[in-house]
């Protein structure tokens, strides 16, 4: 075990810590969105609605991550409108990229952990705000949705630490975040254990914070332990 | 527009499909060396040595933890050095280098036997302990109790399970493409590469992927099914 290469390369390691974050937080956020919508669509009732969110989900969760990034990456560049319409001042950058596909698959897998929050809140408090005059719209920002942040918090942070595993993957589009500079590292030094160590540490302690500030998060929503 | 996807030299179907018979068997051997760990695992988690548990419990919060392409990397660069170590121990000397198919097997294995790890260990607990004291008060040997009447159990109730675990598999082995194994991933980009037609063939990825998918589920429905007979839930009585 040579520890001065892994002191030496955590200095370097870390450096690519705010590019992981900056990436993760700005697609979760994104996603969030993009989940809640799709959830809506899924539970609308309509079919026209329903069926489109139920098949983007399907083919988001059955498909590797890595496909739908080189998809976005590769795939879409090849058309010549889409190098010529206004986003590709976008997709023509791997870190746009990066988060375009990291948003799109938080949205879909967080839309079904959105969507089971939302099915599990009790039919009385809907009818129970609907005797009360509470339109609709009120009634999904007044009672629903603060229910099923509660119901949906643990779940949710399971795919905030899927989140940050996945955004190890941009680094094959070149962006130089932990897994990339640990990558380059490994490939200069020929010590791929001592970098694993020391890069892989470093995501757990990131995960280790989230699965703190999760349950912090949840102490105070007052989620009981599921037994 | 589909002729680059002719059968034979003159297409990249047969590759693709090539492509796709590679990952279903890198998937499936990754998965059974999986759910061999996660047995392993399980019982140490189960078991009351806390110096079992705590391995246990390492391996998997480690695993858990940290990206599916570090730990691919660590095989990928580390693999063959470690095997060479150990066969140094039992006085091989030579040079051994893995193949992309074992590291690739290897190091998805060691990821899907963690996630199996949690559903084994779950679907043991689940069992009623009422179940252990009686084979052990009727006197059933170890292998009477755990292999005729826990397993069979267990593995009912961890199937639901193991076929989630199957589909984080199935997609972590496009991974592997990174170590130049030639799936269904990789394939697609040295076809792309070489024809300048990324979007159709990272399409066609897709769909095989989707097949793959459908395929799986409907065998995994079925097994759950075949194995579900003659019980009636708790709910149903």
């Amino acid at each position: 075990m040579r520890f001065d290469l892994m002191y030496e390369s955590f200095f370097k390691i870390v450096e690519g810590v705010p590019l992981t974050l900056q990436v993760v937080s700005i697609s979760t956020v994104l996603g969030i969105f993009l989940a809640v919508a799709v959830a809506l669509m899924r539970i609308s009732g309509s079919k026209f609605m329903s069926l489109p969110a139920y098949y983007f989900v399907y083919l988001i969760r059955g498909t590797p991550l890595l496909l739908q990034l080189y998809f976005v990456y590769y795939g879409l560049s090849q058309f010549e409108f889409i190098r010529e319409s206004i986003l590709w001042p976008l997709l023509k950058e791997p870190y746009w990229c990066g988060i375009i596909t990291l948003t799109i698959s938080t949205g879909a897998y967080s839309s079904e952990i959105i969507r089971g929050g939302i099915l599990s809140v009790s039919k009385n408090y809907i009818e129970a705000a609907e005797a009360l005059g509470l339109s609709q719209a009120k009634t999904f920002m007044l009672v629903t949705l603060p229910i099923t942040v509660r119901q949906a918090l643990p779940a949710y942070g399971n795919e905030l630490i899927l989140m940050v595993k996945a955004s190890s993957l941009i680094s094959i589009v070149t962006l130089m975040e932990i897994t990339g500079i640990a990558r380059t590292i490994i490939s200069k030094t020929y010590a791929p254990v001592e970098i694993f160590l020391v890069a892989g540490s470093i995501y757990l302690a990131i995960n280790f914070i989230i699965v703190m500030f999760v349950s912090l998060s949840e102490r105070r929503l007052g989620i009981e332990k599921a037994t | 527009m589909f002729d680059v996807f002719a059968l034979g030299p003159t297409g990249w179907g047969d590759e693709m499909l090539m492509g796709a018979v590679m990952t279903v068997l890198v998937s499936t051997s990754s998965l059974l060396l999986g759910i061999t760990i996660g047995i392993v695992f399980a019982a140490c988690k189960l078991s009351n040595f806390f110096i079992l548990r705590a391995i246990a419990e390492v391996y998997t919060t480690i695993i858990r933890g940290i990206p599916e392409l570090l730990v691919i990397y660590l095989l990928f660069f580390g693999g063959s050095s470690a095997v060479m170590y150990l066969a140094k121990i039992f006085g091989y000397m030579g040079y051994i280098e893995l193949n992309a198919f074992t590291i690739g097997t290897i190091a998805v294995g060691a990821i899907s036997g963690a996630y199996s790890t949690e559903v084994i260990r779950g679907a043991v607990n689940s069992v009623p302990k009422g179940q252990f004291e009686v084979g052990k008060t009727l006197g059933l040997s170890g292998y009477s109790l755990y292999g005729k009447i826990i397993f069979p159990q267990v593995a009912r109730i961890a199937l639901p399970g193991i076929g989630n675990v199957w589909q984080i598999t199935l997609k972590d082995t496009a991974l592997i493409s990174v170590t130049g194994l030639v799936e269904i991933m990789r394939q697609s980009r040295i076809a792309a590469g070489s024809t300048h037609e990324p979007f159709i063939f990272y399409t066609a990825a897709i769909i095989l992927y989707l097949l793959i998918t459908r395929l799986s589920n409907i065998f995994f429905d079925s097994a759950e099914k075949k194995y579900s007979k003659g019980y009636v839930s708790k709910e149903a009585i």
